[in-house]
């Protein structure tokens, strides 16, 4: 991995850098901002949002319920205890299992999604500045096309850093 | 947040962590001392079998599961309130959601433990899972202890996962700032957490799903906790109300137990820049509405009981009322009602140390509460042969002591090894204040919380 980034002080900055970033012409999806802490109301921020963890928690919960539905019946068929009066396949109480399953992996499918779309645990070289969790907003770009270098370093500098930093 | 705001917030953070002065392994050491006590007396248990407990026909159920009831019911403190929370935005929540969710994972674990302490033959406790054995007797859906063992696990497994993710960007924080062993072991547990714009979002995307997800569970778990007396036919037990009686005494008693934890934590890891007295009173009028909420509660099942006027039901009325029981019942009523609704209903005794005494007063209550549930009724089942007394004797009350020095225990050393309050959480919540925000959608500051 390559990259040129710049450490800015603050959140408004780094979106001045971005914005220069994106007026040199780099490629969007080279843009990277990293901070220690979110920045969900600026516009650099903005661009990684589209995601389907809602559904997948929701179709990990369907998942969920057909198993618990399955696990119920087949184990109360398998073995027909007749307890309580109750009919064989109790679909009362069974209702209790199917829902706590129904939870289990929504939850489970959505820490799931979320190790794989945000690609954890890292693999590989990435791009970092320990200088982030102190507090400054890195503003990189990876992998640079060729002969872009130079545009990119002079956008970085013109949003007010004196330093630009390669890997 | 401006850098030397944010290094300053890092670094009163993370002091607890990095400095450990002689009063830390004292108290470690002193509690410690009192969970191997409990631990060995459990051991002169399972030596000497059960004789040595108060526990007889027909009171099988005695301190153990009061403290099974107790436990799980303090655990409500934790991830239902910092979910509720997170979804209404409120601001306030920022400091408070991990010293909560804590709370949660740990008393969840103790109470868990209680059904194993409960057995005579522990070391069978895998029967307890539901899974076909090899006698081809195969789980029996139908039964309450099914039931718990599949809300409890999924309550833990997502309240584990509900602490741990915000806990990751502030791994990656310890990891920046520390060298040698501790860079290592919170360089793993960083997960090798960037930052990116886009793992910001996964996060705050999976905390909300979470969130939702884990409210209903939440209350799942101490309605089927109470479907464990109400599905039996014992007086007093045998109620549709327990459910959500059992939901709301959970609650009530699990925001006690957060106002305790939060004091100490302002206390010791002088914390008073960050637990801010608006934090007690907006947890103390959340305590006193669950106050009065109990009240109405207990109300309404005594009226029925006593209106309904069934013979086995009354004998167990009449015995809490005025009976053997009714010094602990009283005791229950002034320390859930009288005093909290006095020190909390008064805007000039809704103090930190207000706070305090009322929480300490509803937890001793709550746990009367949870007694007075399961003794007498098992004492006074319907026909007057099958009657029986309960005197706990001492290896349930030093197992009982030993769980409380457990929760403390093992609140210190997470103290000790994660930031208590989450850190990026409190950086985004200063900037977030004065960012560009629909109205609606703005938290709300701290100071302005609840006007």
């Amino acid at each position: 991995m390559t990259a040129v980034y710049a450490l800015y002080p603050d959140a408004d900055s780094a979106q001045h850098a971005v914005d220069r970033l994106r007026a040199a012409g780099i490629d969007e999806g080279r843009i990277t901002v990293i901070s220690g802490e979110p920045y969900e109301e600026y516009a650099f921020a903005q661009g990684d949002r589209a995601t389907w963890m809602f559904r997948i928690a929701a179709i990990g919960g369907v998942v969920g319920l057909g198993v618990a539905t399955w696990l119920t019946t087949m184990t109360e068929r398998a073995w027909p205890l007749k307890t309580g009066n109750m009919p064989i396949v109790a679909w009362w109480p069974n209702l209790i299992v199917m829902f706590e399953l129904t939870m289990l992996f929504a939850i489970v499918s959505t820490v799931a999604t979320l190790l794989v779309t945000a690609r954890l645990p890292a693999r590989g070289p990435r791009l970092y500045d320990p200088a982030v969790t102190a507090g400054r907003v890195l503003v990189g770009v990876e992998n640079p096309a060729a002969g872009s270098t130079d545009a990119v370093e002079r956008a970085l500098l013109a949003a007010g850093v004196s330093e630009v930093r390669r890997v | 947040m401006n850098q030397p705001a944010a290094a300053r917030l890092s670094d009163d953070l993370l002091r607890p962590m990095l400095r450990t002065s002689w009063r830390f392994f004292a108290l470690v050491a002193f509690l410690a001392a009192i969970v191997l006590a409990g631990v060995g007396t459990w051991m002169y248990q399972l030596f000497m079998g059960f004789g040595v407990t108060g526990i007889n026909m027909p009171i099988y159920w005695a301190f153990y599961i009061t403290n099974f009831v107790f436990w799980i019911g303090i655990s409500h403190a934790g991830t239902l309130i910092s979910a509720i929370l997170r979804l209404v935005n409120a601001g306030w929540r920022r400091p408070v959601t991990r010293c909560a969710e804590v709370i949660t994972v740990f008393a969840l674990m103790i109470g868990a433990m209680f059904p194993i302490v409960h057995l005579g033959r522990p070391w069978l406790f895998f029967w307890l899972i539901p899974y076909p054995s090899n006698r081809q007797i195969w789980p029996n859906f139908r039964s309450p202890l099914v039931w718990d063992f599949f809300a409890i696990s999924t309550y833990l497994t997502g309240s584990v996962l509900f602490l741990l993710l915000p806990m990751i960007p502030d791994f990656a924080l310890v990891r920046d700032r520390t060298t040698g062993w501790r860079r290592r072991v919170y360089g793993a547990a960083a997960l090798g957490w960037q930052g990116t714009t886009k793992q910001w979002h996964r996060l705050e995307v999976a905390m909300q799903i979470m969130a939702i997800a884990i409210i209903p569970v939440a209350v799942s778990v101490h309605t089927i906790v109470s479907f464990d007396f109400s599905m039996a036919p014992v007086p007093m037990w045998h109620s549709t109300m327990f459910g959500p009686y059992f939901v709301a005494g959970a609650i009530f008693s699990g925001i006690a137990a957060l106002i305790v934890a939060m004091a100490a934590l302002r206390k010791f890891l002088h914390m008073e820049e960050y637990l801010h007295p608006i934090h007690f009173q907006n947890l103390g009028k959340l305590l006193l509405m669950m106050c009065l909420l109990w009240t109405y509660f207990v109300f309404a099942e005594r009226l029925t009981t006593w209106f309904g006027n069934e013979q086995g039901e009354m004998e167990v009325f009449w015995v809490t009322q005025r009976g053997a029981f009714a010094p602990l019942y009283w005791t229950m009523v002034v320390c859930n009602f009288v005093i909290p609704f006095t020190i909390l209903s008064l805007k000039k005794l809704r103090t930190i140390a207000g706070c305090v005494v009322a929480s300490f007063s509803v937890l001793i209550g709550m746990w009367l509460e949870r007694f007075l549930i399961v003794v007498p009724s098992l004492g006074h089942k319907y026909l007057p042969y099958s009657w029986g007394h309960y005197r706990p004797r001492p290896v349930e009350i030093i197992i009982t002591i030993a769980t409380f020095a457990a929760m403390t225990l093992l609140y210190t050393l997470f103290s000790k090894l994660v930031p208590i309050i989450s850190i990026w959480e409190l950086k985004a919540g200063v900037h977030s204040l004065h960012a560009v925000a629909p109205k609606e959608a703005a938290e709300r500051p701290l100071g302005q919380a609840h006007p």
